[in-house]
């Protein structure tokens, strides 16, 4: 029994060996070969999809606007929406290609196998991140947002000049902060909070007119925490934004097209125009100038 | 014109000699080991292996240089507040001192309270009352509310003068009863013999530890910066976070410091004074 066993992993070791060397392995496992076939052409016929011929998707359950307009991300309305169909689009795959799967956040994050071809939901690309997961290139960098109470004075101002008589908060240390100091310049000196909690404290007791939160934390505030809240509007963009990536597989064979395909819509202009559309038209995030 | 004369026997020259080689000896041994322990220091230090990297991150001249404006402008809050601050919890917790002290029963409640004023305001943690001044009386959007740095100032005032007030209290109750007794039989009423008679002695006496909280409260000050304003240390914070270097703490802490001695000074000078007034000198 022992030699016959050994025998057959002799003989299995192998026929493995003669297989990789013969060089035409038709379940080869290992990634190289499939990313140098990715590597030559990202068109549909040969992208290695989990289906092939369709490109799926991920996102939340559920998905929040103003990224996915009523969880519904088939309906291509929302900036993130739009963003997955015009990645689908450059890569050949057209709107019934595609398919729409759910995943939690923290499920795509981890190491592990996944679901999707990639996933879109506000990713921040980091280098922690990284060593478990793929990401594209980045298709939002996140912008500062001055958020005011809607009977504040300044709610509804459309300027950054209009703000220079505002009292603004934000936390220390952030980009936030940065914001009013480097971009508006205020001439009231700004107000500096421990945390967002706090911050959001003194804007509700109207201690100060205005507090500066990035975009996503200024959707969430206005849209969940304090209604009677509004976006006044973006700011330019100031120190280093954080950015936001599709989210693939580590080492997936589509990390290189998928990004492709991400970079020429960036440099076309194409995802500029969505976050117009979608956050500062749709979602009222204007940007203040 | 004798002692001009005098001529010390050879007794007390040697004597002076003795006490002179001394001098000089006990000097120089002390100069040695200062510079022994110093040098040993020094080379612990700059000889450790991360000294390159704490010497870059916390020590260094060209960032103190840039951050010196904001930090100082900080600096500038936290005199103004310690000033305003020092001066009401001071009078704050002479009167709750005061009001403790009332004899009689019908003063009881008085004194209820402001025993449990003391205990109250010496346990909360300072922060929380500066939450719930700052951030929770605001919110009750009445009309002419005062700005946050009062509402900040008011929360120190109150947490140092629990503090004060059982420090004046010791002194109060530690003037002899015999010395109040003596007050009232010369025909001075209980509001005489308290200005006239306990409380110069009792402050003289309690100076010391009224100056050491005075210190503390100085670094206490710059707290209220949890609110909004922008103090030393978190002008400190905001020129770290936005190069990751340490130095602008390094130069808030020596501003402190700097700022501290004078006060300290005073201090160890009443000590002195009270203590060498008191073994009659």
């Amino acid at each position: 029994m022992v030699r016959s066993s050994r025998t057959v992993a002799l003989t299995a070791a192998t026929a493995a060996l003669v297989a990789v060397a013969g060089c035409a392995p038709q379940e080869d496992p290992t990634p190289s070969s499939t990313a140098s076939a990715g590597a030559s052409a990202c068109t549909k016929d040969s992208l290695p999809t989990r289906t092939p011929g369709k490109l799926t998707i991920a996102t939340d359950e559920p998905a929040y606007e103003p990224w996915f307009r009523e969880n519904k991300p088939e309906s291509g309305e929302g900036f993130e929406a739009a963003v997955a169909y015009a990645v689908a689009e450059k890569l050949g795959y057209a709107r019934e290609d595609v398919t729409w799967t759910r995943v939690k956040f923290d499920a795509a994050i981890a190491p592990g196998p996944k679901a999707f071809d990639f996933d879109i939901n506000q990713f921040s690309i980091t280098e922690e991140r990284k060593r478990a997961v793929d990401f594209s290139a980045p298709y939002y960098l996140v912008r500062q947002t001055v958020i005011a109470l809607k009977s504040s004075k300044i709610a509804g101002r459309t300027s950054l000049a209009e703000l220079r008589d505002a009292k603004l908060g934000a936390q220390v240390g952030t980009t936030s902060y940065q914001a009013i100091t480097d971009v508006i310049k205020p001439s009231v000196a700004p107000q500096v909070y421990n945390s967002n909690d706090d911050a959001k404290k003194a804007l509700q007791n109207g201690q100060i007119d205005g507090l500066v939160v990035d975009l996503p934390t200024a959707f969430y505030i206005t849209g969940a925490e304090i209604t009677d809240a509004t976006i006044v509007g973006q700011v330019p963009q100031v120190g280093t934004p954080e950015a936001f990536g599709l989210l693939l597989d580590k080492d997936s064979p589509l990390t290189r097209c998928v990004s492709d395909a991400v970079g020429q819509l960036s440099e076309a202009g194409t995802l500029k125009q969505l976050e117009q559309k979608w956050l500062a038209q749709v979602a009222g995030a204007a940007e203040l100038t | 014109m004798n002692v001009l004369h005098h001529i010390p026997s050879t007794a007390q020259q040697r004597r002076t000699a003795y006490r002179r080689r001394q001098t000089v000896r006990s000097v120089l041994v002390a100069a040695t080991s200062t510079a022994a322990l110093g040098t040993l220091l020094v080379l612990a230090v700059t000889g450790a292996p991360g000294w390159d990297r704490v010497r870059e991150s916390f020590l260094d001249p060209a960032i103190a240089r840039d951050a010196l404006p904001a930090v100082l402008s900080g600096l500038w809050l936290n005199v103004r507040l310690l000033v305003c601050c020092a001066a009401g919890a001071l009078l704050l917790g002479l009167v709750i001192a005061l009001l403790r002290t009332l004899r009689g029963p019908v003063f009881f409640p008085v004194r209820a309270l402001a025993a449990g004023y003391t205990y109250t305001f010496r346990g909360l943690p300072l922060i929380i009352v500066l939450y719930v001044l700052t951030l929770g009386v605001p919110g009750l959007r009445l009309q002419g509310m005062p700005p946050v740095l009062v509402l900040g100032g008011l929360a120190l005032v109150l947490t140092y003068g629990g503090y004060l007030a059982e420090v004046f209290r010791a002194g109060i109750e530690s003037i002899h009863p015999s010395q109040l007794a003596a007050a009232r039989s010369l025909g001075l009423t209980y509001r005489q013999t308290m200005r006239h008679v306990v409380l110069p002695q009792a402050v003289r006496r309690v100076a010391p530890p009224l100056l050491n909280d005075v210190v503390a409260l100085q670094k206490d000050v710059g707290l209220v910066s949890l609110a909004g304003p922008i103090d030393a240390v978190r002008a400190a914070q905001i020129a770290t976070a936005e190069t990751f270097n340490y130095t602008p703490y390094i130069l808030a802490g020596v501003l402190f410091v700097l700022l501290a001695i004078p006060l300290i000074a005073v201090t160890d000078w009443v000590t002195l004074r009270s203590a060498r007034r008191r073994s009659g000198g």
